[in-house]
């Protein structure tokens, strides 16, 4: 069973069109990457998919477990906000900017969701906040606040955070892309060494080496549809020509 | 007339002007935060009506509405309103007025936190009331400090308007002292009385500032 089906997704934007007619789906333990130009409906459709955006028409299923459709009048139908918040459980995602709570420790970032949320026992949620942040590099952050971490220290808790509720599907908006190089770097090699964890990942970026690198998929987005799919040295070596645009040098450079 | 007794007299007062300090106080911080839900609410009558009474509570002197609290209930409704009435009616008057400042202090606040705390609380599964009283609300109380010290500073000297029906605060007796005396001594006494006062209150509020201050 896929974790996450997409089918017909529309959204728009006032007069514009963002993702126009997107289906889309995600096994277990899958790696997919999401590329294509700025402005092209990738965010929007993580948006969508974590319903932080509603869609306009189109299917949402996680686990075969319907969270949104269309209805007999065409508008959108989104499941009971008691099962909404069941299905969620199988999600998290990192956002490009963190949004980590500034009033909360590293720590509590972490272990805090767990506790309030999942009713979790606060020792074994503290115990596995620790080991998360050992496993990011950050223990001796634990006692920090955001305020006083760099930005890649900020997005590896935030991906501790995301990780802490053990979820099936973890999603990315461009984790890298409020990073400078160094880093991008080790938030990548971070994201790298999750692969092991057998989550799903779907991870929007413009790091195209990193996407070719770990993906077992790439999709590649333009103008709100899927204009390519499939292995990442397929679509790095692809001849369509709006893909061969996109990846420009790139895609000479990774040929 | 001895300093001791003047300074007894005001001392004496200065208890009541603390009484309405405080239960306005307690009253207004959370009462404000419940107004400024409806003036932020989707429901436009509910706006309406909020936006409407923010506006005349802001838009018309605190003496006169301490008046309308105080003579209302007998001109409107012929209830016989008895002395002891006098001091509720200003607890009322400066709380509905103080509670309208602090519900647009309170509105400036929550509008102001990125939307992103929200969507990160909604990822992570937080409920709404969990959401708010969590993450959102302790994020606007350091932001809105500043602008509360304010209103508070300003709320030590309006307690002085108690006076206007006839409220014994601190500034009714200070003028039926210097009256009586011919002297501008009850005055200035007086004066250096709410000084110290608000001084108090700046230190105080210096210090939660700073106890905020861990993080940015």
């Amino acid at each position: 069973m896929n974790l996450l089906e997409m089918k017909n997704v529309k959204k728009s934007f006032g007069d514009l069109d963002v993702i126009k007619d997107i289906s889309l789906s995600v096994g277990e333990g899958e790696i997919v990457s999401v590329i294509g130009p700025s402005g092209s409906g990738k965010s929007t459709l993580l948006r969508c998919a974590t319903m932080l955006e509603t869609m306009d028409s189109g299917e949402l299923i996680y686990l075969g477990q319907k969270a949104g459709w269309t209805g007999a009048d065409g508008k959108v139908v989104y499941a009971p906000t008691k099962e909404l918040r069941k299905i969620q459980e199988n999600y998290g995602l990192v956002f490009q900017n963190f949004n980590l709570f500034p009033h909360f420790s590293v720590l509590k970032n972490v272990m805090d969701a767990p506790i309030s949320v999942q009713k979790r026992d606060k020792e074994e949620a503290r115990k596995t906040a620790m080991e998360l942040l050992k496993k990011m590099g950050l223990a001796d952050k634990a006692d920090a606040y955001p305020c006083q971490l760099s930005g890649g220290q900020c997005q590896r808790v935030a991906i501790a955070r995301a990780l802490a509720l053990n979820p099936k599907i973890l999603f990315f908006d461009e984790p890298t892309s409020a990073l400078d190089p160094e880093l991008t770097g080790e938030v990548l090699k971070v994201i790298k060494s999750l692969a092991d964890l057998h989550i799903a990942m779907v991870i929007v970026t413009h790091e195209m080496a990193f996407a070719r690198d770990i993906s077992d998929r790439v999709i590649f987005m333009a103008g709100g549809v899927i204009v390519e799919e499939g292995k990442p040295e397929q679509v790095f070596a692809s001849d369509n020509e709006r893909t061969r645009s996109f990846l420009g040098r790139y895609g000479e450079m990774l040929k | 007339m001895q300093w001791n007794t003047m300074f007894s007299q005001l001392a004496g007062g200065m208890l009541v002007s603390t009484q309405i300090f405080v239960v306005t106080l307690v009253f207004s911080l959370p009462l404000g935060l419940l107004i400024s839900f409806g003036r932020m609410s989707k429901n436009r009558v509910i706006q309406g009506i909020v936006k409407a009474y923010i506006s005349v509570m802001r838009g018309t002197p605190l003496m006169l509405q301490l008046m309308v609290v105080y003579f209302g209930p007998y001109y409107l409704f012929k209830i016989k309103i008895g002395n002891g009435y006098r001091l509720w009616a200003a607890f009322i008057g400066f709380i509905i007025n103080y509670a309208a400042y602090f519900a647009e202090i309170y509105r400036s606040g929550i509008q102001s936190m990125p939307a992103g705390q929200y969507e990160a609380a909604k990822i992570l599964g937080y409920s709404k009331p969990q959401t708010f009283f969590k993450i959102i609300l302790p994020q606007v109380m350091k932001r809105i400090l500043p602008s509360i010290t304010n209103e508070v500073i300003t709320l030590v000297k309006d307690t002085s308007l108690a006076f206007s029906i006839s409220v014994l605060e601190m500034f009714a007796i200070a003028k039926a002292l210097a009256s009586s005396q011919t002297s501008l001594m009850p005055f200035v006494a007086a004066g250096v009385f709410y000084y110290v006062f608000n001084l108090i209150v700046a230190v105080a509020m210096e210090y939660i500032e700073k106890r905020l201050s861990y993080y940015q």
